[in-house]
Protein backbone atom coordinates (compact mmCIF):
# COMPACT_ATOMS: atom_id res chain seq x y z
CA UNK A 1 0.00 0.00 0.00
CA UNK A 2 0.97 3.63 -0.75
CA UNK A 3 1.70 5.79 2.00
CA UNK A 4 -2.05 7.33 2.73
CA UNK A 5 -4.07 3.97 1.70
CA UNK A 6 -4.48 2.70 4.33
CA UNK A 7 -6.79 -0.23 6.19
CA UNK A 8 -9.93 0.91 8.07
CA UNK A 9 -8.09 -0.49 11.21
CA UNK A 10 -4.60 0.91 10.48
CA UNK A 11 -6.61 4.81 9.52
CA UNK A 12 -8.37 4.66 13.02
CA UNK A 13 -5.55 3.72 14.93
CA UNK A 14 -3.03 6.24 13.84
CA UNK A 15 -5.76 8.90 13.50
CA UNK A 16 -7.90 8.94 16.03
CA UNK A 17 -6.83 9.81 19.72
CA UNK A 18 -8.31 9.00 23.06
CA UNK A 19 -9.93 12.90 23.61
CA UNK A 20 -9.82 13.38 20.18
CA UNK A 21 -12.50 16.08 19.07
CA UNK A 22 -13.66 13.81 16.02
CA UNK A 23 -16.07 15.20 13.31
CA UNK A 24 -17.17 12.76 11.18
CA UNK A 25 -19.49 14.23 8.78
CA UNK A 26 -21.64 13.59 5.85
CA UNK A 27 -25.38 14.97 5.88
CA UNK A 28 -27.85 12.53 5.57
CA UNK A 29 -25.60 11.42 2.69
CA UNK A 30 -22.24 9.59 2.71
CA UNK A 31 -21.56 9.01 7.17
CA UNK A 32 -19.02 7.17 7.34
CA UNK A 33 -20.82 4.43 9.45
CA UNK A 34 -17.36 2.04 9.16
CA UNK A 35 -15.39 4.55 10.70
CA UNK A 36 -18.01 4.98 13.36
CA UNK A 37 -17.81 1.12 13.95
CA UNK A 38 -14.15 1.24 13.74
CA UNK A 39 -13.93 3.57 16.31
CA UNK A 40 -16.43 1.17 18.38
CA UNK A 41 -14.36 -2.00 17.89
CA UNK A 42 -11.10 -0.23 18.69
CA UNK A 43 -12.61 1.33 21.92
CA UNK A 44 -11.81 4.96 21.78
CA UNK A 45 -12.78 6.68 24.95
CA UNK A 46 -13.29 10.53 25.69
CA UNK A 47 -14.38 11.39 22.27
CA UNK A 48 -15.95 14.98 21.80
CA UNK A 49 -17.94 14.48 19.28
CA UNK A 50 -19.20 16.62 16.70
CA UNK A 51 -21.52 16.43 14.03
CA UNK A 52 -24.42 18.69 12.61
CA UNK A 53 -26.81 15.97 13.47
CA UNK A 54 -25.65 13.21 15.58
CA UNK A 55 -27.43 10.99 13.30
CA UNK A 56 -27.39 7.19 14.29
CA UNK A 57 -23.87 7.12 14.04
CA UNK A 58 -23.18 8.97 17.20
CA UNK A 59 -26.23 7.25 19.02
CA UNK A 60 -23.88 3.69 18.30
CA UNK A 61 -20.92 5.30 19.45
CA UNK A 62 -22.84 7.50 22.88
CA UNK A 63 -23.89 4.07 23.35
CA UNK A 64 -20.44 2.10 23.14
CA UNK A 65 -19.32 5.17 25.80
CA UNK A 66 -17.12 6.48 23.54
CA UNK A 67 -18.46 9.96 24.02
CA UNK A 68 -17.45 12.58 26.59
CA UNK A 69 -19.32 15.19 24.97
CA UNK A 70 -21.41 15.89 21.73
CA UNK A 71 -21.58 19.51 19.75
CA UNK A 72 -24.62 19.42 17.60
CA UNK A 73 -26.72 21.46 15.68
CA UNK A 74 -29.77 18.92 15.75
CA UNK A 75 -30.38 15.35 17.87
CA UNK A 76 -32.90 12.82 15.94
CA UNK A 77 -33.16 10.13 13.66
CA UNK A 78 -35.19 11.87 10.99
CA UNK A 79 -38.77 11.49 10.20
CA UNK A 80 -38.59 8.49 12.76
CA UNK A 81 -37.98 10.40 16.32
CA UNK A 82 -35.54 10.61 18.60
CA UNK A 83 -32.26 8.97 18.89
CA UNK A 84 -32.94 7.40 21.83
CA UNK A 85 -29.18 6.48 23.11
CA UNK A 86 -28.35 9.99 23.25
CA UNK A 87 -31.27 11.19 25.21
CA UNK A 88 -30.89 8.06 27.78
CA UNK A 89 -27.28 9.99 28.11
CA UNK A 90 -27.96 13.20 28.39
CA UNK A 91 -31.52 12.47 30.40
CA UNK A 92 -30.43 10.04 32.87
CA UNK A 93 -26.39 9.54 32.55
CA UNK A 94 -26.54 5.95 30.82
CA UNK A 95 -24.11 4.64 30.00
CA UNK A 96 -21.98 7.74 31.69
CA UNK A 97 -23.43 11.55 31.57
CA UNK A 98 -22.42 13.16 28.31
CA UNK A 99 -21.98 16.98 28.20
CA UNK A 100 -23.49 18.79 25.36
CA UNK A 101 -22.54 21.53 23.52
CA UNK A 102 -25.53 23.18 20.95
CA UNK A 103 -26.38 25.23 18.44
CA UNK A 104 -28.16 25.23 15.15
CA UNK A 105 -26.99 24.20 11.70
CA UNK A 106 -26.11 27.44 10.31
CA UNK A 107 -24.40 28.61 13.81
CA UNK A 108 -22.27 25.18 13.76
CA UNK A 109 -21.20 24.95 9.99
CA UNK A 110 -20.09 28.86 10.66
CA UNK A 111 -18.13 27.31 13.26
CA UNK A 112 -16.32 24.77 10.83
CA UNK A 113 -16.44 27.56 7.93
CA UNK A 114 -14.32 30.36 10.34
CA UNK A 115 -11.45 27.89 10.90
CA UNK A 116 -11.41 26.49 7.52
CA UNK A 117 -10.83 30.28 6.69
CA UNK A 118 -8.06 30.65 9.13
CA UNK A 119 -10.58 33.36 11.03
CA UNK A 120 -11.04 33.17 14.47
CA UNK A 121 -14.92 33.59 14.05
CA UNK A 122 -17.52 33.72 12.24
CA UNK A 123 -20.86 36.33 11.94
CA UNK A 124 -23.68 34.88 11.40
CA UNK A 125 -27.80 36.94 11.40
CA UNK A 126 -29.22 34.80 13.97
CA UNK A 127 -30.03 33.73 18.09
CA UNK A 128 -31.83 37.15 19.00
CA UNK A 129 -34.47 36.90 21.66
CA UNK A 130 -33.92 32.86 21.64
CA UNK A 131 -32.43 31.21 24.54
CA UNK A 132 -29.85 29.30 23.07
CA UNK A 133 -27.05 32.15 24.00
CA UNK A 134 -28.08 31.91 27.22
CA UNK A 135 -26.74 28.10 27.47
CA UNK A 136 -23.96 28.00 25.18
CA UNK A 137 -21.23 30.73 25.97
CA UNK A 138 -19.87 30.10 22.35
CA UNK A 139 -23.10 32.15 20.93
CA UNK A 140 -21.81 35.77 21.77
CA UNK A 141 -22.66 38.95 19.64
CA UNK A 142 -20.19 41.52 17.60
CA UNK A 143 -20.56 44.84 16.35
CA UNK A 144 -20.69 45.45 12.68
CA UNK A 145 -17.24 47.79 12.60
CA UNK A 146 -19.23 49.62 9.28
CA UNK A 147 -23.11 49.99 9.94
CA UNK A 148 -22.87 49.55 13.82
CA UNK A 149 -25.60 46.58 13.79
CA UNK A 150 -25.11 44.31 15.59
CA UNK A 151 -24.83 40.48 14.57
CA UNK A 152 -24.43 37.24 16.43
CA UNK A 153 -20.79 35.73 16.62
CA UNK A 154 -19.25 32.00 17.16
CA UNK A 155 -15.55 30.76 17.07
CA UNK A 156 -13.64 28.88 15.20
CA UNK A 157 -14.07 24.92 15.57
CA UNK A 158 -10.51 23.27 14.10
CA UNK A 159 -11.70 19.29 14.24
CA UNK A 160 -8.88 17.18 15.86
CA UNK A 161 -10.22 14.93 13.00
CA UNK A 162 -12.30 15.03 9.99
CA UNK A 163 -13.28 11.69 8.83
CA UNK A 164 -15.90 11.91 5.68
CA UNK A 165 -17.08 9.20 3.16
CA UNK A 166 -17.13 10.01 -0.61
CA UNK A 167 -18.13 7.82 -3.79
CA UNK A 168 -14.56 7.70 -4.84
CA UNK A 169 -10.39 8.95 -4.70
CA UNK A 170 -7.33 8.45 -6.46
CA UNK A 171 -4.12 7.33 -3.39
CA UNK A 172 -3.31 10.67 -2.97
CA UNK A 173 -6.78 11.36 -1.59
CA UNK A 174 -7.71 13.57 -3.84
CA UNK A 175 -11.53 13.25 -3.30
CA UNK A 176 -14.46 13.48 -5.76
CA UNK A 177 -18.40 13.36 -4.70
CA UNK A 178 -21.60 13.52 -6.25
CA UNK A 179 -24.97 14.51 -4.39
CA UNK A 180 -25.08 15.92 -1.01
CA UNK A 181 -22.27 17.53 0.16
CA UNK A 182 -23.42 18.96 3.82
CA UNK A 183 -20.33 20.27 5.23
CA UNK A 184 -17.68 17.93 3.99
CA UNK A 185 -15.62 20.43 2.19
CA UNK A 186 -15.33 22.75 5.55
CA UNK A 187 -14.43 20.19 7.66
CA UNK A 188 -12.11 18.87 5.99
CA UNK A 189 -10.53 22.16 5.47
CA UNK A 190 -10.85 22.98 9.53
CA UNK A 191 -9.86 19.95 10.71
CA UNK A 192 -5.89 19.10 11.51
CA UNK A 193 -6.07 15.39 10.29
CA UNK A 194 -8.26 13.67 7.61
CA UNK A 195 -9.14 10.46 7.23
CA UNK A 196 -11.53 9.78 3.34
CA UNK A 197 -13.27 6.69 3.12
CA UNK A 198 -14.12 5.74 -0.36
CA UNK A 199 -16.23 3.23 -1.86
CA UNK A 200 -13.46 3.25 -4.35
CA UNK A 201 -9.99 4.26 -5.68
CA UNK A 202 -9.71 5.08 -8.75
CA UNK A 203 -6.70 6.39 -10.92
CA UNK A 204 -5.61 10.27 -11.01
CA UNK A 205 -6.31 10.33 -14.26
CA UNK A 206 -10.25 9.99 -13.29
CA UNK A 207 -9.93 12.71 -11.01
CA UNK A 208 -8.25 15.11 -13.27
CA UNK A 209 -10.74 14.51 -16.48
CA UNK A 210 -13.23 16.14 -13.87
CA UNK A 211 -11.41 18.74 -11.53
CA UNK A 212 -15.03 20.43 -10.85
CA UNK A 213 -16.08 17.29 -9.29
CA UNK A 214 -12.82 17.23 -6.85
CA UNK A 215 -14.58 18.32 -3.36
CA UNK A 216 -11.00 17.81 -1.13
CA UNK A 217 -7.87 18.11 -2.22
CA UNK A 218 -5.22 15.15 -1.21
CA UNK A 219 -2.86 18.23 0.07
CA UNK A 220 -5.28 17.95 3.24
CA UNK A 221 -5.82 14.10 3.56
CA UNK A 222 -3.88 11.96 6.00
CA UNK A 223 -5.01 8.50 4.78
CA UNK A 224 -7.48 7.09 2.19
CA UNK A 225 -9.51 4.18 2.65
CA UNK A 226 -11.03 1.62 0.43
CA UNK A 227 -14.54 0.63 1.77
CA UNK A 228 -17.01 -0.18 -0.06
CA UNK A 229 -20.65 0.04 1.56
CA UNK A 230 -18.87 2.37 4.13
CA UNK A 231 -21.78 4.50 4.53
CA UNK A 232 -24.29 1.78 4.92
CA UNK A 233 -26.91 2.26 6.61
CA UNK A 234 -26.56 5.85 5.41
CA UNK A 235 -26.26 6.09 1.62
CA UNK A 236 -24.17 6.61 -2.12
CA UNK A 237 -25.56 8.82 -4.21
CA UNK A 238 -25.68 6.34 -6.89
CA UNK A 239 -23.85 3.51 -5.30
CA UNK A 240 -27.02 2.63 -2.77
CA UNK A 241 -29.60 3.63 -1.40
CA UNK A 242 -30.16 5.11 2.33
CA UNK A 243 -31.58 1.97 4.24
CA UNK A 244 -34.88 4.07 5.62
CA UNK A 245 -36.00 0.55 6.68
CA UNK A 246 -32.95 0.42 8.99
CA UNK A 247 -33.51 4.13 10.27
CA UNK A 248 -36.92 2.83 11.21
CA UNK A 249 -36.06 -0.24 12.94
CA UNK A 250 -33.33 1.85 14.96
CA UNK A 251 -36.18 3.74 16.68
CA UNK A 252 -36.90 0.47 18.13
CA UNK A 253 -33.61 -1.55 18.66
CA UNK A 254 -31.84 1.84 20.56
CA UNK A 255 -35.25 2.12 22.70
CA UNK A 256 -33.63 -0.51 24.82
CA UNK A 257 -30.21 -0.43 26.43
CA UNK A 258 -30.30 -4.47 25.90
CA UNK A 259 -31.23 -4.51 22.06
CA UNK A 260 -28.95 -1.87 21.95
CA UNK A 261 -25.78 -4.03 22.96
CA UNK A 262 -27.30 -6.73 21.44
CA UNK A 263 -27.18 -5.04 17.62
CA UNK A 264 -23.25 -3.49 18.58
CA UNK A 265 -22.27 -7.14 19.80
CA UNK A 266 -24.09 -9.35 16.60
CA UNK A 267 -23.26 -6.18 14.13
CA UNK A 268 -19.63 -4.08 14.88
CA UNK A 269 -17.78 -6.07 17.52
CA UNK A 270 -19.14 -9.21 15.94
CA UNK A 271 -17.38 -8.59 12.83
CA UNK A 272 -13.78 -7.70 11.78
CA UNK A 273 -14.93 -5.02 9.62
CA UNK A 274 -17.06 -3.84 6.95
CA UNK A 275 -16.11 -6.48 4.42
CA UNK A 276 -17.39 -9.16 7.24
CA UNK A 277 -20.97 -6.90 7.64
CA UNK A 278 -21.62 -6.67 4.64
CA UNK A 279 -20.73 -10.61 3.80
CA UNK A 280 -22.85 -11.22 6.83
CA UNK A 281 -26.21 -9.26 5.35
CA UNK A 282 -26.08 -11.59 2.45
CA UNK A 283 -27.27 -10.82 -1.55
CA UNK A 284 -30.31 -8.90 -0.16
CA UNK A 285 -28.74 -5.74 0.94
CA UNK A 286 -27.57 -5.13 -2.77
CA UNK A 287 -30.79 -6.21 -4.35
CA UNK A 288 -32.79 -4.12 -1.89
CA UNK A 289 -30.77 -0.86 -1.70
CA UNK A 290 -28.84 -0.64 -4.98
CA UNK A 291 -31.00 1.98 -7.51
CA UNK A 292 -31.51 1.87 -11.18
CA UNK A 293 -28.83 3.76 -13.59
CA UNK A 294 -29.27 7.58 -13.88
CA UNK A 295 -25.63 9.31 -15.18
CA UNK A 296 -25.23 12.80 -15.86
CA UNK A 297 -23.83 13.14 -19.63
CA UNK A 298 -20.39 13.88 -19.95
CA UNK A 299 -18.87 17.58 -20.17
CA UNK A 300 -16.04 18.81 -22.43
CA UNK A 301 -13.71 20.65 -20.90
CA UNK A 302 -11.33 20.93 -24.04
CA UNK A 303 -7.63 20.61 -24.04
CA UNK A 304 -5.89 23.35 -24.50
CA UNK A 305 -2.37 23.32 -25.83
CA UNK B 1 -53.28 19.92 7.83
CA UNK B 2 -51.65 19.18 4.63
CA UNK B 3 -54.31 20.88 2.26
CA UNK B 4 -54.42 24.08 4.65
CA UNK B 5 -50.66 24.59 4.55
CA UNK B 6 -50.40 23.59 0.58
CA UNK B 7 -52.82 26.30 0.57
CA UNK B 8 -50.42 28.80 2.15
CA UNK B 9 -48.32 28.70 -0.89
CA UNK B 10 -48.30 30.82 -4.20
CA UNK B 11 -47.12 30.10 -6.94
CA UNK B 12 -43.47 30.85 -7.87
CA UNK B 13 -42.59 31.06 -3.98
CA UNK B 14 -39.28 29.73 -2.95
CA UNK B 15 -39.67 27.45 0.12
CA UNK B 16 -37.64 26.02 2.65
CA UNK B 17 -38.28 22.43 3.17
CA UNK B 18 -38.30 20.83 6.48
CA UNK B 19 -39.53 16.72 6.98
CA UNK B 20 -42.67 15.94 8.04
CA UNK B 21 -46.21 17.29 6.75
CA UNK B 22 -44.36 20.47 5.47
CA UNK B 23 -42.90 17.63 2.66
CA UNK B 24 -46.31 16.56 1.72
CA UNK B 25 -47.53 20.21 1.67
CA UNK B 26 -45.21 21.32 -0.47
CA UNK B 27 -45.03 18.47 -3.07
CA UNK B 28 -48.96 18.69 -2.80
CA UNK B 29 -48.88 22.48 -3.84
CA UNK B 30 -46.29 21.79 -6.29
CA UNK B 31 -48.75 19.22 -7.95
CA UNK B 32 -52.13 21.26 -7.74
CA UNK B 33 -52.40 24.99 -7.62
CA UNK B 34 -48.30 25.76 -7.73
CA UNK B 35 -46.70 23.82 -10.33
CA UNK B 36 -44.08 26.57 -10.12
CA UNK B 37 -43.28 26.67 -6.37
CA UNK B 38 -39.27 26.23 -5.51
CA UNK B 39 -38.32 23.76 -3.25
CA UNK B 40 -35.15 24.54 -0.72
CA UNK B 41 -34.31 21.76 1.54
CA UNK B 42 -31.60 23.03 3.83
CA UNK B 43 -29.17 19.96 3.12
CA UNK B 44 -28.21 21.60 0.26
CA UNK B 45 -30.72 20.96 -2.65
CA UNK B 46 -32.74 23.72 -4.94
CA UNK B 47 -35.65 22.68 -7.16
CA UNK B 48 -36.10 19.19 -5.45
CA UNK B 49 -38.31 17.31 -7.63
CA UNK B 50 -38.17 13.88 -5.91
CA UNK B 51 -40.25 10.51 -7.46
CA UNK B 52 -40.89 9.13 -3.99
CA UNK B 53 -41.93 10.84 -0.55
CA UNK B 54 -38.55 11.30 2.01
CA UNK B 55 -38.71 10.75 5.19
CA UNK B 56 -35.36 12.60 5.55
CA UNK B 57 -34.54 15.91 4.30
CA UNK B 58 -31.30 14.54 2.73
CA UNK B 59 -32.64 11.42 0.80
CA UNK B 60 -31.23 10.42 -2.55
CA UNK B 61 -34.68 11.19 -4.24
CA UNK B 62 -34.19 14.73 -3.76
CA UNK B 63 -31.01 14.84 -5.53
CA UNK B 64 -31.70 13.31 -8.88
CA UNK B 65 -33.51 15.87 -11.03
CA UNK B 66 -33.25 18.78 -9.04
CA UNK B 67 -31.79 21.73 -10.74
CA UNK B 68 -28.99 22.52 -7.95
CA UNK B 69 -26.96 20.43 -5.56
CA UNK B 70 -24.89 23.16 -3.14
CA UNK B 71 -22.81 23.16 0.09
CA UNK B 72 -25.18 23.75 3.35
CA UNK B 73 -23.26 26.51 3.88
CA UNK B 74 -24.10 28.26 0.28
CA UNK B 75 -27.65 27.17 1.30
CA UNK B 76 -27.95 29.25 4.75
CA UNK B 77 -25.78 31.92 3.27
CA UNK B 78 -26.95 33.05 0.18
CA UNK B 79 -30.47 31.53 0.22
CA UNK B 80 -31.53 32.08 3.81
CA UNK B 81 -29.78 34.77 5.44
CA UNK B 82 -29.49 36.57 1.89
CA UNK B 83 -33.43 37.18 1.85
CA UNK B 84 -34.45 34.74 -0.86
CA UNK B 85 -36.95 32.00 1.52
CA UNK B 86 -40.27 33.28 0.79
CA UNK B 87 -41.64 30.94 3.21
CA UNK B 88 -40.46 28.76 5.62
CA UNK B 89 -42.17 25.57 7.05
CA UNK B 90 -41.40 25.45 10.46
CA UNK B 91 -43.00 22.25 13.37
CA UNK B 92 -42.71 22.46 17.18
CA UNK B 93 -42.86 20.84 20.40
CA UNK B 94 -44.51 23.91 22.11
CA UNK B 95 -46.03 27.11 20.86
CA UNK B 96 -46.57 30.15 22.81
CA UNK B 97 -49.26 32.77 21.99
CA UNK B 98 -46.45 35.19 20.37
CA UNK B 99 -45.54 32.31 17.85
CA UNK B 100 -41.88 32.00 19.92
CA UNK B 101 -41.47 27.69 19.70
CA UNK B 102 -39.29 25.28 21.41
CA UNK B 103 -37.56 22.19 20.07
CA UNK B 104 -34.87 21.84 22.98
CA UNK B 105 -36.45 20.51 25.90
CA UNK B 106 -38.92 19.92 28.44
CA UNK B 107 -38.70 20.88 31.66
CA UNK B 108 -36.63 23.64 33.92
CA UNK B 109 -33.09 22.92 34.14
CA UNK B 110 -31.26 22.48 30.69
CA UNK B 111 -28.67 20.78 32.57
CA UNK B 112 -31.44 18.06 33.80
CA UNK B 113 -34.01 18.19 31.42
CA UNK B 114 -37.20 15.94 31.57
CA UNK B 115 -37.04 15.30 28.06
CA UNK B 116 -34.56 16.28 26.12
CA UNK B 117 -35.91 17.60 22.52
CA UNK B 118 -33.90 17.37 19.02
CA UNK B 119 -32.58 21.09 19.38
CA UNK B 120 -33.09 23.94 16.47
CA UNK B 121 -31.53 22.39 13.51
CA UNK B 122 -32.58 25.05 10.52
CA UNK B 123 -35.18 26.48 13.23
CA UNK B 124 -33.83 29.08 14.56
CA UNK B 125 -32.00 30.77 11.68
CA UNK B 126 -35.56 29.69 9.29
CA UNK B 127 -37.56 32.11 11.76
CA UNK B 128 -35.34 34.73 11.91
CA UNK B 129 -34.80 34.97 8.03
CA UNK B 130 -37.21 33.39 5.91
CA UNK B 131 -39.51 36.40 4.78
CA UNK B 132 -42.45 34.64 6.75
CA UNK B 133 -43.16 31.22 8.37
CA UNK B 134 -45.82 28.49 8.44
CA UNK B 135 -46.24 26.70 11.25
CA UNK B 136 -47.90 23.14 11.59
CA UNK B 137 -47.99 21.26 14.99
CA UNK B 138 -51.03 18.93 16.65
CA UNK B 139 -52.42 21.32 18.78
CA UNK B 140 -52.64 19.79 22.27
CA UNK B 141 -52.74 22.21 25.38
CA UNK B 142 -49.85 20.91 26.60
CA UNK B 143 -48.06 21.90 23.56
CA UNK B 144 -49.51 25.57 23.35
CA UNK B 145 -48.99 26.63 26.90
CA UNK B 146 -48.82 30.11 28.78
CA UNK B 147 -44.88 30.01 28.54
CA UNK B 148 -42.52 27.95 27.08
CA UNK B 149 -40.14 25.46 28.94
CA UNK B 150 -37.09 27.31 26.07
CA UNK B 151 -37.62 29.07 23.38
CA UNK B 152 -35.49 28.25 20.55
CA UNK B 153 -36.43 29.96 17.59
CA UNK B 154 -38.65 33.32 17.82
CA UNK B 155 -41.83 34.35 16.74
CA UNK B 156 -43.46 37.97 17.30
CA UNK B 157 -40.83 38.12 21.17
CA UNK B 158 -43.26 39.90 23.57
CA UNK B 159 -45.93 40.95 21.01
CA UNK B 160 -46.45 44.37 19.59
CA UNK B 161 -43.54 45.75 17.96
CA UNK B 162 -40.89 43.64 20.05
CA UNK B 163 -40.06 41.87 16.76
CA UNK B 164 -39.29 44.68 14.63
CA UNK B 165 -37.51 46.02 17.68
CA UNK B 166 -35.05 43.52 17.79
CA UNK B 167 -33.99 44.28 13.94
CA UNK B 168 -35.31 40.95 12.63
CA UNK B 169 -35.00 40.57 9.01
CA UNK B 170 -37.71 38.20 8.42
CA UNK B 171 -41.04 39.31 9.19
CA UNK B 172 -42.08 36.42 11.18
CA UNK B 173 -45.07 33.72 11.67
CA UNK B 174 -47.90 34.26 9.40
CA UNK B 175 -50.07 30.94 9.96
CA UNK B 176 -50.09 28.16 12.37
CA UNK B 177 -51.83 24.96 11.47
CA UNK B 178 -53.03 22.45 13.41
CA UNK B 179 -55.30 19.23 13.68
CA UNK B 180 -58.11 21.51 14.83
CA UNK B 181 -57.95 24.57 12.97
CA UNK B 182 -56.16 27.39 11.51
CA UNK B 183 -54.38 30.58 13.03
CA UNK B 184 -53.15 33.82 12.07
CA UNK B 185 -51.62 36.87 13.84
CA UNK B 186 -53.40 39.88 15.06
CA UNK B 187 -51.53 42.89 13.18
CA UNK B 188 -51.04 44.86 16.33
CA UNK B 189 -50.57 43.20 19.53
CA UNK B 190 -49.07 39.65 16.93
CA UNK B 191 -51.15 37.86 19.61
CA UNK B 192 -52.24 34.35 17.79
CA UNK B 193 -55.64 34.39 16.48
CA UNK B 194 -58.36 31.35 15.87
CA UNK B 195 -59.24 32.28 12.03
CA UNK B 196 -60.90 29.21 11.12
CA UNK B 197 -61.73 25.99 12.34
CA UNK B 198 -61.95 22.07 10.59
CA UNK B 199 -65.32 20.98 9.75
CA UNK B 200 -66.55 18.89 12.80
CA UNK B 201 -64.35 20.43 15.36
CA UNK B 202 -65.98 22.72 17.76
CA UNK B 203 -64.62 26.10 19.37
CA UNK B 204 -64.68 25.05 23.09
CA UNK B 205 -62.43 22.24 21.84
CA UNK B 206 -60.00 24.17 20.49
CA UNK B 207 -60.08 26.10 23.40
CA UNK B 208 -59.49 23.46 25.83
CA UNK B 209 -56.37 22.58 24.07
CA UNK B 210 -54.67 26.37 24.27
CA UNK B 211 -52.90 27.15 27.44
CA UNK B 212 -53.91 31.07 27.36
CA UNK B 213 -57.20 32.72 26.76
CA UNK B 214 -57.88 32.71 23.17
CA UNK B 215 -59.02 35.29 20.81
CA UNK B 216 -60.99 33.91 17.72
CA UNK B 217 -61.74 35.89 14.64
CA UNK B 218 -65.12 37.38 13.85
CA UNK B 219 -66.67 35.74 11.74
CA UNK B 220 -65.14 32.14 12.44
CA UNK B 221 -64.17 30.70 9.61
CA UNK B 222 -64.23 26.96 8.28
CA UNK B 223 -61.41 25.13 6.52
CA UNK B 224 -61.46 23.19 2.85
CA UNK B 225 -61.73 19.82 3.26
CA UNK B 226 -59.91 18.07 0.45
CA UNK B 227 -61.92 16.87 -2.43
CA UNK B 228 -61.39 13.71 -4.40
CA UNK B 229 -59.31 14.82 -6.51
CA UNK B 230 -56.49 15.97 -4.08
CA UNK B 231 -57.46 12.78 -1.92
CA UNK B 232 -56.94 10.80 -4.86
CA UNK B 233 -53.66 12.64 -5.37
CA UNK B 234 -52.71 12.94 -1.53
CA UNK B 235 -53.64 8.82 -1.06
CA UNK B 236 -52.37 7.19 -4.28
CA UNK B 237 -49.51 9.34 -5.72
CA UNK B 238 -47.96 11.42 -3.36
CA UNK B 239 -47.91 9.51 -0.15
CA UNK B 240 -48.90 5.91 -1.08
CA UNK B 241 -47.52 3.96 2.19
CA UNK B 242 -49.17 6.41 4.27
CA UNK B 243 -45.95 7.92 5.77
CA UNK B 244 -47.48 10.95 6.38
CA UNK B 245 -51.21 10.43 6.37
CA UNK B 246 -51.06 7.18 8.33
Amino acid sequence: MTGKLLSMKEAISRFVDDGDLVAAEGFTHLIPFAAGHEMIRQKKKDLVLCRLTPDVIYDQMVAAGLARKLIFGWIGNPGVGSLHAIRRAVEHGIPHAVEIEEYSHFGLLSRLEAAASGLPFMPLRNYTGTDLPSVNENIRTVECPFTGETLAAVPALAPDVAIIHAQRADTEGNTQVWGLLGVQKEVVFAAKKVVVVVEEIVEEDVVRADPNRTLVPGLVVDAVVEEPWGAHPSYAQGYYDRDNDFYVAWDETSRSVDALEAYLDEWVRGVSGRAEYVAKHGPGLGKRLRPESRPAGPVDYGLYR
Amino acid sequence: MALAAAGELRDGDVVFVGIGLPNLAVNLARRTHAPQVQLVYEAGIFGARPLRLPISIGDPCLVTGAVQVLPMAETFRFFLQGGRIDVGFLGAAQIDRYGNLNTTLIGDDYDHPKVRLPGSGGAAEIAWLAKKTVILLPQKRNKFPDRLDFRTSLGFHEGGRSRDALGAPGAGPERVITNLGVYGFDPDTREMVLEKIHPGVSLDEVRAEVGWPLSVREPLGTTELPGPDVLNLLREELDPKGIYLG
